[in-house]
């Protein structure tokens, strides 16, 4: 899937992200903003590492900065900078104008900056690349046929030409640009993009469609074709950041000023290629970039080797987990001892917390966006909301299946109503509670890797990451801790049972 | 009836009054059913009061009202004088004992613990709840290392002496049993009648026991209250209900039950 064509999937059709922008333009700015620069990312190869060399940059530069890599797609990202979420991320010219603009005609510098200004945005120089739309050759069929550019294609009517669907159906795609250069072939097909380049190395097409600085281009060694005629729009690589950042941290909008203008094409094809096609980790390109270009080291943190991150995503996954539970469990058993007491009061409890149970996982982190930001907290919340229901379920009917003859016999040693709860139902209905605990705890282990995909650390981190880089290890190296912590979950509460819960209840009646 | 003038000197009170738990005008129903028409009905202090009847004549009702786990309709109950209200029902709980036909015991306690949980509650001594604790076991004959088990793991016969000896902890005035037998098979349950006849004299304890049994009603009690759908039948020994029963249907129940030597005799 093409990486702009993955932003729209992401930004337009998606309803929980039309829903979150609607709720980010409704409660617009106001958000209370910590004292640390956050920097995001779109969910491609490219923008993630661009936003890794300005958040190396910024963090040189003195300040506490975080970078959220690979948010989603153009609308989410661009939503949360507005709304503040985030500082800063990579965007393109082009997409500002035709995507996040559309419809209002915007066409040259002075007017997008008019634009972004009125959204409280500013926006850097370019820094340096073009990622266009662009027709890609094998090397050494264009070279063997002198095509440069693509009025060159004009004197070769018998190339077969082989674009993405999206490509080809466009208005301003394929049509818009035969027309513009008159070309005269007449074999075009549209295909899946990925298998495009395959089909382009074992030459059963001559032509296709790619962003300019594809890693690709590298691998199956493609020469670019240029657009002479300045059909396709241009997509110059930008910085956007708020304009209000300015005031509050300027030194990382020095920092991110500095990269202007200094990254090339050639450079972003190849770090591209380095973390895409020889699988090194954004950040060690990153710093790699800055050392070389500009002469600067990276900021204080060291490229982390496998055991260092499997320490800090499990520490992340521990505080997710260990947070929302404990919230849970304190408030679960005073809503469960409320339900079980209060007859018609108790079962709206249950059927409220039901009810947050049949929201998807994902929309209810997605909801929690516009109210707590992203990062750590808003997947707390939606995890504390998640584990609820069993907490509650149990300690409602751990209490109401204690045989009415026990509850009185307890009512009639004259003991108050708090005591009996404490002393006698409570214990007696503790193997349930355990039970739903249990429950929860292993589920939160689960759902909380969901937390990665809004910046919130643990072990989803390397697995979203993992997808969006086709990596398999990534992804591993966040599914399988995940497994081993739920099964570790679920035997220290076997563990638990055994030891809290009176051996009086676990024998069978005599 | 009654009887005016026989009052005992409450040993912590130091006050004279006519009866341990009256009720007056009391009426009960749930729902549309009428579980007690409005009857008065006293309880002499140091007697074993037996309560009896075919099922849904009341009887449990009755001892429900006086232990306070439901409230009459009409009428009060009053007990040694006061009347038992929301308020004060906590407090006079701690002067009864109370046990049910299934025992009711907290599966999560061993015997021992179960015995002494309202003891440990309002913080007695260790040294007093443990001497109490052997007392009542010698009492209630239960050998002492079935105090370390669970209820699990104790026979129907020894679960009911250690819920006798859990109302018997805090030295109760009055003693409320609701079919303490009915689940046993008949020789425990021999023996419990024994026993607890025995500890009811050597106490001195005011009892209101409910039975469907008319030949242990006659074993327990000094004063025999029939019931029917509600209502006082017949009030008195067994040799009043006998000789001078007040209705067929009195004569009916206590004769329905057949006697071994009955049995035999007929099917020669």
């Amino acid at each position: 899937m093409t990486k702009r064509a993955l932003g729209q999937t992401f930004g337009r059709s998606d309803l929980a992200t039309r829903l979150f922008a609607a709720a980010v333009f409704a409660l617009a700015s106001g958000c209370s903003r910590p004292s640390r620069v956050t920097i995001g990312s779109k969910a491609f190869t490219e923008s993630a590492i661009v936003g890794e060399i300005a958040a190396q940059g910024a963090r040189s530069a003195g300040a506490d900065v975080i970078h959220h890599s690979e948010l989603g797609g153009t609308r989410l990202v661009w939503n949360a900078l507005v709304g503040g979420q985030i500082d800063a991320y990579p965007e393109y010219t082009g997409t500002i104008a035709h995507e996040i603009f559309a419809g209002q005609n915007i066409q040259s510098d002075a007017e997008i900056r008019a634009a972004l200004a009125a959204k409280g945005i500013a926006m850097t120089r370019p820094l340096g690349f073009n990622d266009n739309y662009a027709l890609g050759m094998r090397h050494d069929v264009a070279q063997r046929l002198g095509i440069r550019t693509i009025s060159d294609l004009r004197g070769h009517a018998e190339l077969r030409l082989g674009f993405s669907s999206e490509f080809l159906n466009r208005a301003d795609g394929w049509p818009a640009l035969r027309d513009t250069y008159q070309l005269p072939q007449k074999s075009v097909t549209g295909l899946q993009h990925d298998l495009a380049y395959r089909a382009l190395a074992d030459g059963s097409i001559d032509v296709t469609d790619l962003y300019s600085t594809d890693a690709e281009i590298a691998q199956f060694h493609l020469r670019v074709l240029e657009d002479d005629l300045h059909r396709f729009p241009e997509y110059q690589a930008v910085l956007l950041y708020r304009a209000d950042l300015a005031g509050r941290a300027p030194q990382v909008v020095a920092a991110i000023k500095r990269l202007e203008g200094q990254i090339t094409r050639q450079r972003m094809i190849e770090m591209n290629e380095q973390v895409k096609l020889k699988r090194v980790p954004p950040e060690q390109v990153a710093r790699q970039f800055l050392r070389e270009v500009l002469g600067v080291s990276g900021g204080a943190t060291a490229v982390h080797g496998l055991w260092q991150r499997l320490k800090t995503s499990t520490a992340e996954h521990l505080k997710l987990v260990g947070v929302s539970l404990l919230a849970a469990v304190l408030i679960g058993i005073v809503l469960g001892v409320l339900a079980a007491s209060l007859a018609r009061i108790g079962q709206g409890i249950l059927a409220f917390v039901a009810a947050i149970y049949t929201i998807p996982a994902l929309a209810l982190l997605v909801f929690m966006l516009p109210l707590l930001g992203i990062g750590w907290l808003p997947a707390v919340v939606a995890l504390f909301l998640y584990s609820l229901l069993p907490i509650v379920r149990n300690t409602h009917s751990g209490l109401r299946n204690i045989p009415a003859s026990v509850r009185e016999s307890g009512a009639v040693l004259g003991m108050p109503p708090i005591a009996r709860l404490l002393r006698i139902e409570l214990p007696l209905a503790s193997p349930a509670i355990l039970a739903g605990i249990q429950t929860a705890a292993v589920l939160d282990v689960g759902t909380a890797t969901l937390g990665g995909f809004i910046g919130a650390g643990g072990y989803g981190q390397p697995i979203f990451t993992g997808i969006t880089l086709g990596n398999l290890h990534l992804i591993l190296e966040g599914a399988i801790p995940a497994a081993l912590m739920a099964l570790a979950v679920q035997g220290a509460f076997e563990l638990l049972g055994r030891i809290a819960i009176p051996r009086g209840l676990r024998l069978k009646a005599g | 009836m009654i009887v005016a003038g026989l009052g005992v000197t409450h040993p912590r009170l130091g006050v004279d009054f006519p009866a341990m738990i009256e009720f007056r005008g009391v009426c009960k129903s749930y729902g549309g059913d009428v579980a007690l028409r409005p009857m008065d009905l006293h309880v002499d202090p140091s007697r074993t009061t037996v309560l009896i009847g075919p099922s849904g004549c009341g009887k449990s009702t009755i001892l429900r009202l006086m232990a306070g786990l439901v409230r009459p309709d009409c009428g009060v109950v009053l007990f040694r004088g006061f009347e038992l209200t929301p308020a004060s029902i906590m407090q006079f709980r701690r002067f009864m004992g109370y046990v049910i036909q299934e025992g009711g015991l907290f599966a999560h306690l061993t015997a021992g613990g179960n015995v002494t949980l309202m003891a440990r509650y309002l913080r007695w001594p260790r040294a007093r709840i443990e001497q109490r604790l052997r007392e009542l076991a010698d009492l209630a004959r239960l050998p002492p290392s079935m105090l370390q088990r669970y209820p699990a793991e104790l026979s129907g016969g020894q679960r009911q002496r250690v819920s006798l000896m859990r109302a018997l902890m805090l030295d109760p005035d009055l003693l409320l049993l609701d079919e303490p037998l009915g689940a046993l098979d008949p020789m425990v349950r021999h023996d419990l009648q024994e026993d607890l006849k025995r500890i009811f004299a050597e106490l001195n304890k005011t009892v209101v026991l409910v039975t469907h049994d008319i030949a242990e009603a006659a074993f327990f009690g000094d004063t025999i209250v029939l019931l029917r759908e509600g209502s006082i039948v017949q009030r008195g020994m067994l040799r009043e209900l006998l000789d001078r029963p007040a209705d067929e249907f009195v004569s009916q129940f206590v004769n329905a039950q057949r006697s071994p030597p009955e049995l035999a005799g007929r099917n020669r």
